[in-house]
């Protein structure tokens, strides 16, 4: 059987991957284009401050859904994050690797795969009826929350697991405490895959609908606190895809969550690179 | 702690302590009331809440969807004030208070290009069940009919099935290669945009994008359906726990009175009264 | 702790501080952890003790290989709860999508971590990213409409396996890409360099030493955007059709058991909530496999 040169295998694993570059942004740049090509038509300044009107006509704009889709998103990281990302710490770092470990990553990895509308079950389930909080942001953010917590915890630790042991060892023997190698050496070190895992959730959360409808309504109304209910983003664009004949409409509506996505994305990315740079000097 | 590190923390903690305090100073409110339920009601629920808070700007009128089983829990738990259902409640759902809100036709719709215009209720009842399989069966094109539903368990779809597929006896299942989807809209999409479908959607959803057929040759108007001659018509209900007090007999009030009722009939659907 | 009185001033106080946070530290990870664990123990509980009642009524067997389902039949039928057609779904739209997703997908991971040029991937991670956080429901909706007028040129009613498979590649694909792309960069340079000092030619160096150091993570990325494959609803319902017969072909309707939960929930009640329930435990069980499976194919001797 002859055999391929390994300059040959070269040449064609460098085409090949070359390709698997170009589907990717071909794939993209489809996406993209007909989101935005097609929605930028109806995207203008009336409709981003005027609330949707009901029915089946798909007049209005998109204020309420704006607000409503900020308060939903900024809750859910901010109970999802800490709690996430203390978890991943703790199991990566302070528990023993024992059995009761290792079950809860695979118990961790198992819920990641199951259906939000089941996780959308279990908000209305509990925070919904049980604990009263009714159909509302707080409803849907701690559903949310708990959506996104094996991700968020599997993908952080992750990162800090390939963190190198010498790391640790080094701080250790430089005198610092558990508590400063994590936070001054581990976590900046870990970054780049822990914000991976930001960002992934980030993009869960503002995508689900589903689980949504059943804890936080979909009432268009300009929220008032907490406790309102609302309509978020892909919500909204599902309605007007679905009910309405406004495609234009629904895509300029995707064109605000991409938007909203890369300034999620691009702060992220910012507050990160800032994180790191105190942490490690500059390095 | 480095003055500007602790600050790039501050920023996000400030602004979001911000929001919260702002998104308090809402509007000053007598009362609210919430609606949940199915999501053929809703639309219809939006444009009446609209309409009742522009008279009365001191009350929230909160309307959800997640479908009449979710809008019979929900009211009868007391998450909600009234639930919204588009069937006929079942013997062991709980007893709740029925108010009719409106009767809506349901049309069986194809791409307007189709060259059929009308069937009988025989001829849908064989398409739908999967005995006639082919459109030049009923003077289409020679194609094979791609038939669309709701899910199983929609108000739509049992109200179809119960006066379409089941009598006369022996009752006959939906074939079980129809595509399903979850909302009439997406029936209706579905239905636009394959020149060989056929589907069913209420009336308040029948747009230009679609082709009402009529039925034993009766048109699909919200008139023929008032008066009986239009042969698929079902219930639309409001559902509240016990008789309903306060604000929310109200609101529903609002929604049986002549004003209301004229927004019901607006939106293709058929009034009470 | 040191005699306090020879140290300067100021240092103990720093000293004590550090102590308690290094302490108090311990305890607040510990209060997160618990209180996740708690939780995923909680949902796992709902839904098992939700789906008991069908299980019971149905059977297991009669549910698990039953090829009818349907729960509100019209006339006296009794109701079926046979998701066989269901799991064959999930199966054929996941493998579809990760025969196509994965390829791709660390091709593309190793493109941007070692072969492009700077400023190629400059513009290219972000884009990743940007495409990981892009919703399903977008993604379901360029896929109604363009996808699916696409494959119905070529027959069918166009809502399809293809066309859910095709869809749902795109979707995972940003996952795989980024997850893999991280592990790569994660694999310390001596490995590269020692490879490359042995005479070995980038793509050797790139095969048989970069991409074993990385298969943990790449093995992560793979299951996650399984993950998602196995869990995605909306888009599915979107695009894929729904019906309830077995495919018999990639452009016939198919109906996995995610989408198969969120397209009745709405309106079940009853056994047949508690039957969408027990389709949720199947899905569990089949994402404990795919990781076990996952587990022994990737991570054979891969931790240094």
């Amino acid at each position: 059987m002859p055999r391929i040169s390994p300059r040959v295998t070269q040449r064609l694993a460098l085409a090949g991957i070359w390709g698997t570059g170009l589907v990717t942004l071909l794939i993209l740049a489809v996406i993209i284009t007909y989101v935005l090509v097609k929605g930028v038509g109806d995207l203008d300044w009336s409709f981003l401050t005027t609330p949707p009107r009901g029915g089946t006509s798909g007049e209005g704009g998109i204020s309420t859904v704006i607000v409503c889709t900020i308060y939903l998103i900024g809750l859910t990281m901010a109970i999802s994050v800490p709690f996430g990302l203390g978890a991943a710490i703790y199991l990566s770092e302070y528990a023993p690797d024992n059995r009761m470990t290792r079950l809860i990553r695979y118990g961790t990895e198992v819920l990641a795969g199951v259906p939000s509308i089941v996780f959308g079950l279990f908000g209305f389930a509990l925070f919904v009826t049980a604990l009263s909080f009714r159909f509302s942001i707080l409803s849907g953010s701690l559903t949310l929350a708990c959506l996104l917590l094996p991700t968020m915890i599997r993908t952080s630790e992750e990162a800090l697991r390939a963190v190198p042991r010498a790391h640790r060892e080094a701080a250790l023997a430089l005198g610092a405490t558990k508590w400063q190698t994590v936070w001054r050496v581990l976590l900046p070190a870990a970054l780049p895959g822990i914000v991976t895992a930001i960002i992934l959730s980030i993009g869960r959360a503002v995508g689900e609908t589903a689980c949504l409808f059943v804890t936080m309504g979909s009432t268009t109304a300009m929220p008032t606190s907490l406790f309102s209910g609302g309509r978020s983003l892909s919500m909204h664009l599902l309605y007007l895809v679905m009910d309405t004949n406004a495609i234009g409409k629904a895509l300029a509506t995707g064109v605000v969550l991409v938007i909203t996505i890369i300034t999620i994305n691009a702060i992220t990315n910012w507050l990160s690179q800032r994180f790191r740079a105190r942490m490690t000097g500059g390095a | 702690m480095k003055a500007s590190r602790k600050w790039a923390f501050l920023i996000p903690v400030v602004l979001l302590v911000i929001g919260v305090l702002l998104a308090g100073c809402g509007k000053e409110l007598s009362g609210t009331v919430t609606v949940a339920g199915s999501t053929t009601v809703q639309p219809l629920a939006e444009l009446l809440a609209d309409d009742y808070m522009q008279k009365h700007s001191d009350v929230q009128v909160t309307i959800g969807g997640g479908g009449t089983s979710v809008g019979i829990t929900s009211v009868n738990n007391g998450t909600v004030d009234i639930g919204s259902a588009s069937r006929d409640l079942k013997s062991d759902e709980p007893q709740l208070v029925k108010h009719l809100l409106a009767k809506d036709g349901i049309a069986i719709i194809v791409k307007p290009g189709n060259p059929v215009s009308g069937l009988t209720k025989a001829q849908v009842r064989d398409i739908f069940g999967g005995v006639i399989k082919n459109w030049k069966d009923v003077g289409g094109p020679d194609h094979a009919i791609n038939v669309v539903v709701r899910e199983s368990g929609s108000g739509t779809r049992t109200a179809f099935e119960e006066m379409v597929m089941a009598k006369p006896e022996p009752a006959v299942a939906i074939v079980n290669t129809a595509l399903e989807q979850n909302s009439n809209g997406g029936v209706k999409q579905v239905v636009g945009g394959d020149s060989y479908a056929i589907g069913f959607i209420s009336f308040g959803y029948i747009d230009n994008t679609v082709k009402a057929l009529s039925i034993d040759g009766v048109e699909a108007t919200a008139v023929n359906a008032k008066s009986g001659t239009y042969p698929i018509v079902r219930p639309l209900y409001f559902l509240t726990k016990e008789a309903p007090t306060g604000l929310m007999k109200e609101f529903i009030d609002f929604c049986l009175s002549d004003e209301g009722q004229a927004v019901v009939v607006d939106e293709g659907y058929v009034s009470i009264s | 702790m040191p005699q306090a009185g020879r140290l300067p001033s100021g240092l103990l106080e720093s000293m004590k501080a550090r102590y308690l946070i290094d302490r108090s530290s311990r305890g607040v990870l510990l209060i997160c952890a618990t209180v996740s664990v708690v939780i995923l123990l909680a949902i796992a509980v709902f839904i098992l003790q939700r789906s008991l009642p069908a299980l019971g009524e149905i059977g297991l067997l009669d549910f698990l290989l039953g090829t009818k389902w349907d729960p509100n039949p019209v006339g006296d039928t009794p109701p079926s709860y046979g998701i066989l057609v269901m799991i064959v779904g999930t199966v054929l739209v996941t493998l579809g999508a990760l025969v196509i997703a994965i390829p791709l997908g660390v091709g593309c991971a190793v493109l941007l971590a070692d072969i492009a040029p700077h400023r190629f991937r400059q513009i290219l991670r972000p884009a990743v990213e940007l495409l990981v956080g892009i919703p399903s429901v977008v993604y379901g909706l360029v896929g109604l409409v363009l996808i699916v007028p696409l494959v119905r040129q070529i027959g069918g009613p166009g809502l399809s396996l293809a066309a859910g498979i095709i869809v749902l590649a795109a979707m995972i694909l940003p996952t795989v890409i980024s997850i893999s792309e991280d592990s790569i960069r994660a694999v310390p340079r001596i490995y590269r360099e020692g490879a490359l000092a042995l005479g070995a030619t980038s793509w050797q160096t790139m095969w048989r030493v970069v991409l074993p150091a990385a298969r943990s993570g790449i093995a992560a990325s793979i299951v996650l955007g399984m993950g998602r494959a196995v869990g995605e609803a909306m888009a599915m319902v979107l695009v894929i059709g729904m019906a309830k017969a077995m495919p018999n072909s990639l452009l016939d309707p198919a109906r996995p058991m995610a989408p198969g939960i969120a397209l009745e929930t709405g309106y079940a009640g009853g056994i047949h909530l508690s039957a969408l329930f027990a389709i949720g435990v199947v899905l569990f069980l089949f994402i404990v496999t795919i990781n076990s499976i996952a587990i022994v194919v990737f991570k054979r001797g891969a931790r240094a």
